[in-house]
């Protein structure tokens, strides 16, 4: 029983939330939405604490669902990432009528996460990447009245549900040439067979679905721009996150056996992704598009440093989705501050925005410049381990060309900065009030994105975790 | 000495600057700045003394501690002579850099700020002894130019400050991906990134004649490498008066000085093998460089040309691979710095004044502002090489150097790079005569006034390094060449084994 408990930890947490959120549901008379968002508050930051005690390694239900330090520190991170989410985005939630709805979809989208980083069985895994999606589509829809929305929710489900399909046809294709749906006895029996590498051809496609990788990209900037900045956040940042580690975790074990395979996969996946990311990011004028493609473009540096398949490759996209939390987030607060306060997103819009809000600028500076990786902060750090866990393998065109798209992606970050820093805007932005929970959210983005990258000890012990992988 | 202190005083000026009140920032910049230019003298003194002391290594003051123990990323510093020139160059540059911009109107603290984390990157850049920590410092430097450029800066200010920054993030693309050659492929067998082990450990040939041109190519643009230049006109020419002096006479030196400690010293065969490539470019930069100077009207853009010109003597001196070629390059290094930034305060100071850079609408500046006049000449005559200043005794250095190359191309380089001093005094002594003789042209310039004291205190200090190095450059000479004797052995060490 205890075993259990220690196993299930997180997700129990976050269960047990879900059953209290019912509660209230079912009682006549609902929660104001202050106190639901204060009472949720202390939840998150309950929970992160939490998180990092009475942690064990083992498996349970005949080896379905398994727990260690590594995957106890993913979920560390995704707790983390929902926390800074929720406080940034109070403002927004304030004016919402559906809030017990709209944390019942959100807090069962991250127990399917969980879920999914835990699943150590391909029936588990496709039983919770379901539970992870299918609230999500219902949260992309929660801006009511905005017709974006709507749409954003219909793109979502219809490309998960075709992404799934894909997997699913993939997952039938390995279970009939292995006779196993569990991970580590289908490790044993994958040996290349060409039967095997289309069920991984196919398999891959539905992770590249989730991950936005190119030429599955096409549903990320309709979907971030049309839904609520909550969602957009974690779906960048949440869901991106995890599907990377299940992605890594995979492809290392049960697919290790065709590592040359999927490493040419993963290399051509990554110049394509980070091409079109970027070529597209260039021309995006609405922030949140903006930031979809940068995202399609920082998973390209992902999948580079994962290709290097060691223990580098895994520290390191461990260590990249940590500081690519912060900084991702810390655009994303401004970026939804700005559009709570005055509905504005485009870029032209931020124009000025630095003699009137000083604070947020450097905000949105730090953490572009973290996406961009420049130093001194953390994003530097973040990228240049994969390149380095990319170029261990010593495919120096493919770290070339990373490098040249690192100067590209500066182009467009610049683009932003200059806007803020530079143009005098005609209509330039008020001065915004920043509520305190905001604050808070963005103390913890600027923090980490300047502390991280000096702190070697956090990387080492990434490190010494990935080990037991 | 402890060498760290170097980047900590900026940036705790800096963080200081950041929660200080507008009027204060200026001042506590300053202060740092001449703290900072203390430390670098003493440094010099503890350097003098310590460096001949039996059992001194190549590099003093080494301080090596661990920062990412998995990727044998160490936070590794330590001088040597060429470093110590650099240090003593950048802490002048900066000391002048703030004075100069004593009047900054808007955003003081922002421009304090970057200022002195612009001259953090420049000192850590100097001091690291392992490429991690450099290229941390070299791209450290780059964003503070970048909003400099964007914010204070005039003219088309965002088309130069977009151009230098991507056009140098690609410069640290490229030496970011020699860097992985050298950290993956040494002879030491494990990766690594330290400076001091890969050069006694050696790269295997093949290695470097990959690597090499990434390198060398990368930190050439910082240093306006031929055709790689075009950021520097623009890029100056736009930044406001302290950004153009920081940028011409520190952040050039940057890559001179990586092309020299991480690509000549790191890989000897392949300079060797490319050397000629790096003459024909620098040959071209020189001539070029100066012709072009010739044609421009604008006093910016004719310094920024000149610099092109100029710096072409520092990537031929790194390219003769002779020790007195080496030695000159570093001299060219730091007269070029000192030099162009007076050239730069100069520009500065009559444009606050008259409004306009175009030489044709100057005229007998000399009777109205005799100070900055004087300034601007004394600049001019150590950009074409008086006697006595600086530029003289570093082209002289270059040349003598480059002459021990008896082979034909470098001779013929040797002796071109020699005829563009004649371009170069053509457009100085046009451009001061212009400028600064001759009636007064508008007679608004009457009621202008000289120098303040702030800019006559920077104008003193830079005059003084230039006539230190340029009266007696022995000093400067014997505290350099030990470390350029070092760089060219190893070449030599290769050509002994073969």
């Amino acid at each position: 029983m205890s075993e259990l408990f220690s196993l299930l930890k997180h997700e129990f947490c976050l269960i047990g939330m879900i059953v209290f959120l019912l509660l209230i549901k079912i009682r006549s008379k609902e929660w104001s939405g202050e106190s639901l968002i204060r009472m949720m508050n202390v939840f998150l930051v309950f929970n992160l604490i939490f998180g990092f005690f009475y942690n064990s390694t083992g498996e349970l239900f005949d080896s379905m669902f398994r727990n260690s330090g590594l995957i106890a520190f993913e979920k560390n991170i995704l707790n983390l990432a929902l926390l800074i989410i929720h406080l940034q985005s109070v403002a927004w939630m304030k004016g919402h009528k559906h809030l017990t709805e709209f944390y019942l979809l959100l807090l069962s989208s991250m127990t399917g996460m969980f879920f999914l980083l835990s699943s150590g069985n391909w029936l588990m895994f496709y039983l919770a990447l379901e539970l992870s999606t299918i609230p999500l589509a219902a949260l992309c829809n929660f801006d009511l009245e905005k017709k974006r929305s709507g749409e954003a929710a219909m793109k979502m489900i219809m490309s998960s549900g075709f992404s799934s399909c894909i997997l699913l046809f993939g997952l039938s294709l390995l279970y009939g040439s292995t006779g196993t749906i569990d991970f580590a006895e289908m490790a044993s029996a994958i040996e290349g067979t060409p039967l095997q590498i289309l069920a991984f051809i196919f398999v891959f496609t539905g992770f590249a679905f989730k991950l936005s990788v190119a030429p599955f990209h096409f549903w990320t900037a309709d979907v971030y721009e049309g839904s609520p900045f909550a969602i957009t956040a974690y779906l960048s940042v949440v869901s991106k996150g995890t599907v990377v580690f299940v992605l890594a975790s995979i492809f290392y074990t049960v697919f290790n056996g065709i590592s040359e395979i999927w490493y040419d996969v993963l290399v051509i996946s990554a110049v394509i992704t980070m091409t079109i990311g970027n070529l597209f990011a260039l021309r995006q004028n609405n922030m949140k598009r903006f930031l979809a493609f940068s995202s399609i473009a920082q998973v390209a540096y992902l999948l580079i440093g994962i290709s290097g398949s060691s223990d580098l490759g895994m520290s390191s996209s461990i260590y990249f989705v940590l500081i690519y939390v912060f900084s991702n987030l810390g655009a994303f607060a401004v970026v939804a501050h700005i559009s709570a306060h005055t509905g504005k997103e485009n870029i032209g819009d931020y124009n000025g925005l630095y003699k009137s809000n000083p604070g947020m600028s450097w905000l949105l500076g730090i953490s572009l410049f973290s996406l961009a990786g420049i130093p001194p902060t953390a994003g530097f750090f973040g990228k240049l381990f994969l390149l380095t866990a990319g170029a261990e393998v010593g495919n120096w065109p493919l770290i070339i060309f990373a490098a040249l798209n690192m100067v590209v992606s500066l182009y467009y970050y610049l683009r932003v900065i200059r806007a803020v820093f530079m143009e005098d805007g005609i209509q330039p932005l008020s001065k915004l009030d920043i509520g305190t929970s905001s604050k808070i959210a963005m103390l913890f983005c600027v923090s980490g994105i300047l502390l991280l990258g000096f702190t070697s000890g956090l990387y080492e012990y990434i490190l010494s975790l990935s080990y037991g992988l | 000495m402890n060498l760290s202190l170097l980047i900590l005083l900026p940036a705790i000026t800096s963080l200081i600057i950041l929660f200080s009140g507008k009027e204060q920032a200026k001042r506590i910049a300053l202060g740092g700045a001449l703290i900072q230019l203390g430390l670098t003298i003493f440094l010099l003194m503890c350097f003098w003394a310590d460096s001949n002391l039996p059992g001194a290594t190549q590099f003093i003051y080494e301080y090596n501690a661990s920062w990412f123990p998995a990727l044998q990323i160490n936070y590794h510093v330590g001088v040597d002579g060429i470093s110590v020139a650099m240090i003593l160059l950048t802490a002048f540059v900066v000391f002048a850099g703030i004075l100069m911009s004593w009047k900054v109107d808007r955003m003081q603290k922002e421009f304090f700020f970057l200022l002195t984390i612009l001259g953090a990157g420049a000192y850590g850049f100097f001091i690291s002894l392992d490429l991690f920590l450099m290229f941390f410092f070299l791209e450290v430097a780059v964003i503070p130019k970048f909003m400099l450029i964007g914010i204070w800066g005039s003219g088309k200010k965002i088309y130069s400050a977009n151009k230098l920054a991507l056009m140098l993030m690609a410069g640290s693309a490229l030496v970011l991906i020699g860097m992985f050659g050298v950290y993956f492929l040494s002879n030491i067998g494990t990766a690594s990134f330290d400076l001091v082990q890969i050069s006694a450990n050696g790269i295997p040939k093949d290695v470097q004649l990959y690597f090499f041109p990434f390198l060398f190519v990368g930190f050439g643009v910082f240093t306006a490498l031929f055709p790689f230049h075009t950021w520097v006109p623009d890029g100056h020419s736009s930044a406001p008066t302290a950004a153009s002096m920081f940028l011409a006479g520190i952040s050039m030196k940057l890559g001179g000085y990586g092309c020299l400690r991480v690509a000549t010293y790191l890989m000897p065969e392949a300079a060797e093998h490319y050397s000629w490539i790096i003459i024909l470019l620098a040959t071209i930069a020189i001539i070029y460089g100066a012709f072009a100077t010739m044609m421009q009207t604008d006093l910016k853009y004719m310094n920024a040309y000149s610099s092109v010109s100029h710096c072409g003597f520092v990537l031929l001196g790194i390219g003769m691979l002779t020790p007195t070629a080496v030695t000159g390059a570093v001299l060219q290094m730091v007269s070029h710095g000192l030099m162009t930034a007076l050239f730069f305060a100069a520009i500065g100071m009559l444009y606050e004044r008259t409004h306009t850079r175009e030489v044709a609408k100057l005229g007998g500046l000399l009777k109205v502002m005799p100070f900055i006049s004087t300034v601007f000449f004394i600049a001019g005559l150590c950009s074409l090489g008086l006697p006595g200043l600086s530029g003289f005794v570093a082209e002289m250095t270059v040349f003598v150097g480059s002459w021990e190359r008896v082979e034909l191309l470098y001779r013929l380089a040797t002796i071109l790079a020699c005829m563009s001093i004649v371009v170069t005094a053509v457009y100085i002594l046009r451009a001061t005569g212009k400028a600064m003789m001759g009636p007064v042209l508008n007679p608004e310039f009457n009621k202008l006034k000289d120098a303040a004291w702030n800019e006559r205190l920077a104008g003193v200090v830079l005059i003084a390094g230039i006539l230190a190095m340029g009266v007696m450059p022995f000093w400067l000479k014997d505290l350099v060449s030990p470390g350029a004797l070092n760089i060219i052995e190893q070449i030599n060490g290769v050509a002994l084994l073969k």
